[in-house]
């Protein structure tokens, strides 16, 4: 509590002046105070969490799963082979440069109103930190291990379980709770484009109707659906790297 | 008695054919001999380890591990390198075992013949204990109880205790002379004090500049048990003001 006082304190302040200023300007359809936000959250709950809820989480764990395993499987093969690392590695980054969501209503087009043009989405803005990070933290081992390896007789494949893949852990979870974070814009903005569930899609149809604390209702419950996963990340992190607290 | 366990015939090495390092040099190490290498930064001791460990192929001649020519050296001899290189997500006992894990031996087995080595390894009740929590000593016990492990008679160890504060450095010497003397073990030591060859070895090799053509071999005139008062012999003091000249001289050379 002591470590969180001040950002706490902060964020009680900023939300005390939100409230303030929006009480004067009194436009509640487009500035609603935090309070009418609450009031909405409660009064939207069913809707929210059974109805929409479940549709942005499944495109959000789904994206994130298939990023995950591509992004390593690609990060091992990169690591393997010098061939691979000069083939991809060059475009992975420059697809950085591509502005993926402006590219999101191609995906609808492609993919329709479904579930998987959003996930195509989710996993085009998370595949990057996942695969370049673990990429970074199987090359990271150290080069004086691997070769003490092979003088006690290591092979290849042991190397790569014994050093290479211990080593690239602590860079392939930072890697995943930048996915994470990502992964809640990316599903919510494939929504705005196109769905017919979901809370980014609930949000904005909100937004036609002018029901301002009815917009920012699903963005809390999506900043929560981030907090959370970041949280549960950060346990597994600690949970598979023991020895870390130790540092 | 006197078999020896390592030689090197007219072994020539360079690294890409350009900086000559070793040039037709004859080595022979016998079985349970304490043999240390000395020379300045630089003069190629531990290009002679990673020819040793396999890590880098002779060009001509032979290296011999037990009287016998292998294709790969890797997995023969015991390597203990300057920095203790543990791996910091593993225990001690995990640390230790990796050899064992090399070799094939079972999680179980390996644990099994690990524990009771703690206790002489100075390691008593640190099986579960991760290398960010030991101290520089216990470190590098944990490195020497792995090269051990290997199973090889032959233990390269390179400056194991450079990174160590004097009166750590002194115990752990008299440690390792201890252990060396209760194990059927040849090593081979590579440190650039004086002081500590003199105080381990029955033969100090003399690296001075490259390429090395032939080793100059000092015989250490001390008995064993030895303690670090027999460093102050008249003929030890002698041997060491020579030794420190040696090594200036070929500093100096440019």
């Amino acid at each position: 509590m002591k470590k969180y006082g001040p950002a706490l304190l902060i964020v009680m302040l900023l939300f005390g002046v939100w409230e303030l200023a929006a009480r004067l300007k009194n436009l509640p359809f487009i500035f609603p105070p935090p309070s009418g936000v609450a009031v909405r959250f409660w009064e939207l709950r069913e809707t929210l969490f059974l109805e929409h809820l479940p549709s942005t989480l499944s495109i959000i764990l789904i994206g994130l799963a298939i990023s995950i395993v591509l992004g390593v499987a690609l990060a091992v093969w990169m690591a393997a082979s010098e061939t691979a690392e000069r083939a991809f590695y060059p475009i992975v980054i420059s697809s950085q440069m591509i502005p993926t969501i402006a590219l999101a209503p191609i995906f609808i087009l492609f993919f329709g109103y479904g579930i998987w043009s959003k996930v195509v989405v989710t996993v085009l803005i998370t595949f990057f930190p996942i695969t370049v990070n673990t990429f970074d933290g199987l090359k990271s081992s150290s080069k004086e291990l691997r070769e003490l390896m092979l003088t006690m007789g290591g092979t290849k494949k042991d190397i790569f379980f014994k050093v290479q893949v211990p080593s690239a852990k602590p860079h392939f979870y930072s890697g995943l709770k930048v996915a994470v974070t990502l992964s809640v814009i990316g599903a919510a903005i494939g929504e705005w484009l196109g769905a017919q569930a979901g809370l980014g899609y609930f949000s904005r149809r909100m937004m036609t109707q002018f029901d301002g604390a009815a917009v920012f209702a699903p963005v809390v419950l999506l900043s929560i659906v981030g907090i959370v996963l970041f949280i549960l990340v950060k346990l597994l992190e600690k949970r598979s790297m023991k020895w870390r607290k130790n540092e | 008695m006197r078999k020896p366990v390592l030689e090197f015939q007219d072994v020539s090495f360079s690294y890409g054919g350009k900086k000559p390092i070793l040039d037709q040099l004859n080595i022979t190490v016998y079985g349970r001999e304490f043999v240390t290498i000395i020379g300045a930064s630089g003069s190629g001791k531990s290009t002679l380890f990673r020819i040793i460990t396999g890590l880098e192929q002779e060009e001509t001649g032979a290296v011999l591990l037990n009287g016998e020519q292998f294709k790969s050296r890797h997995g023969r001899t015991g390597y203990m390198p300057q920095q203790d290189l543990l791996m910091p997500w593993r225990t001690v006992l995990e640390n230790a075992s990796v050899p064992l894990e090399l070799a094939g031996v079972s999680k179980r087995e390996a644990a099994k013949r690990i524990i009771p080595l703690l206790d002489e390894f100075g390691l008593e009740g640190s099986a579960d204990k991760y290398p960010s929590e030991l101290s520089g000593g216990m470190r590098q016990r944990v490195s020497f109880l792995r090269s051990v492990l290997t199973g090889s008679n032959i233990l390269l160890l390179d400056e194991p205790f450079s990174a160590l504060d004097a009166i750590t450095r002194l115990s752990m010497q008299e440690w390792l002379l201890d252990q060396w003397e209760q194990r059927e073990k040849t090593i081979l030591f590579i440190t650039h004090d004086v002081n500590e060859a003199l105080f381990l070895s029955d033969r100090i090799f003399v690296f001075q500049d490259t390429p090395v053509r032939m080793l100059q071999e000092v015989l250490v005139p001390l008995d064993r048990p030895r303690t670090q008062w027999d460093l102050n012999d008249p003929a030890v003091l002698k041997l060491k003001n020579d030794l420190i000249d040696q090594l200036r001289n070929g500093v100096k050379k440019p």
